[in-house]
């Protein structure tokens, strides 16, 4: 009973936490927290083969599986606290606590008898008590589970998958494009100009300079133009401008 | 050891998650939170089956876990395609039935 009092205060924290939480991650780790606890509480009450089970497909193979679909959709999408319908949320905490008020009460007023205690159920091992229940009594359950694994299997896959609506791209394809392109409209066929090496800077966001002193707009990534991030040239040639004029002023005084 | 504080835990938890869904917009989020309701159910299951001597209950727990694997699987494949189409996994944006 000791691990009860520990892990059921746990319990409560962590579930009220996923209702707090504003992001999804972290009401994930939550619910992993409960699940966890959960487990040990099936331990607790001869239920080894379950805890195993619980941890591995609950804790292992779902709870995973909500977090790779969480990165998938972006781990920053948090809830937005504007509510839609308005007092929705005190209505739910209302309906929530007399929902929980009434379960409670209601289990009060049942007397639960003396608790027999597995102990005759399962004489030669848990897994093998409840190996006998499923391949027995329970054997056609058991087997239309497996129906409803690999429909959901299936359906999953159909779910997810895409139609590719147009052809994929080939090499030839792209090589082809690009002579008609320069026979269309002149663009140039080979690769696009490199980004400005200078004297005191060579990156990425430094356009090439052309022949006639322009900066060339192919040379810089147009991802890095768009954030407007890209130094002009000529800014570099001033900024040499300066430091010559202060190394003649540090060599007259010299 | 006495049955009723795990039966008032696993009400305590099935109420939290229900809250949970009524509360939460995100779908994911509520998708944990019908996982929680689930939990607690198999909690009272696994309780009961010891208060009454016999394994049924953990079987009942099992079964309850087989599904909501797959009901997962195809929930979240769900959630998928409707951020795919949508850009978005808030519940209250996929409501086009309404009209």
């Amino acid at each position: 009973m000791a691990a009860f009092w520990v892990l059921a205060p746990i319990m409560v924290i962590a579930a009220l936490g996923i209702l707090f939480v504003r992001k999804a991650v972290h009401a994930a780790l939550l619910l992993a927290v409960v699940m966890i606890s959960l487990a040990i509480l099936y331990l607790v009450q001869d239920a080894p083969f379950l805890f195993a089970v619980q941890i591995i497909v609950y804790t292992g193979a779902i709870l995973m599986l909500f977090l790779f679909v969480l990165m998938l959709v972006g781990v920053d999408a948090s809830d937005s606290v504007v509510e839609t319908i308005k007092g929705q949320r005190l209505m739910s905490a209302f309906v929530g606590l007399l929902f929980g008020g009434t379960l409670i009460f209601g289990v009060a007023q049942v007397g639960l008898g003396a608790v027999v205690g597995l102990d005759a159920a399962q004489e030669d091992g848990n897994v093998p008590a409840l190996a006998r229940l499923l391949f027995s009594k329970y054997v056609f359950a058991f087997e239309a589970t497996s129906a409803l694994l690999i429909t959901a299997a299936i359906g999953a896959m159909v779910l997810a998958h895409r139609e590719r609506l147009t052809p994929k791209q080939t090499q030839a394809d792209k090589a082809n494009e690009r002579v008609r392109e320069y026979a269309e409209s002149g663009r140039h066929l080979g690769p696009l100009p490199a980004p400005g090496v200078f004297a005191r800077h060579n990156a990425v966001d430094t356009p090439a300079l052309l022949p006639d002193g322009t900066a060339s707009e192919l040379s810089i990534n147009r991802i890095l133009a768009a954030r407007g991030t890209v130094r002009s040239a000529p800014d570099l040639a001033e900024d040499i401008k300066e430091l010559t004029a202060q190394q003649e002023n540090q060599g007259g005084e010299a | 050891m006495e049955a009723g504080p795990f039966i008032v835990l696993s009400a305590i938890l099935f109420t939290i998650g229900a809250t949970g869904v009524l509360v939460r917009r995100n779908a994911i989020v509520v998708f944990m939170c019908v996982e929680l309701m689930l939990n607690a159910c198999n909690l009272a299951l696994v309780t009961f089956a010891r208060v009454h001597g016999n394994l049924d209950g953990q079987v009942a727990a099992f079964f309850v876990m087989v599904v909501a694997a797959a009901e997962v699987v195809v929930g979240l494949a769900i959630i998928m395609t409707i951020f795919r189409t949508r850009r978005s996994a808030s519940v209250d944006d996929a409501s086009l039935l309404r009209f």
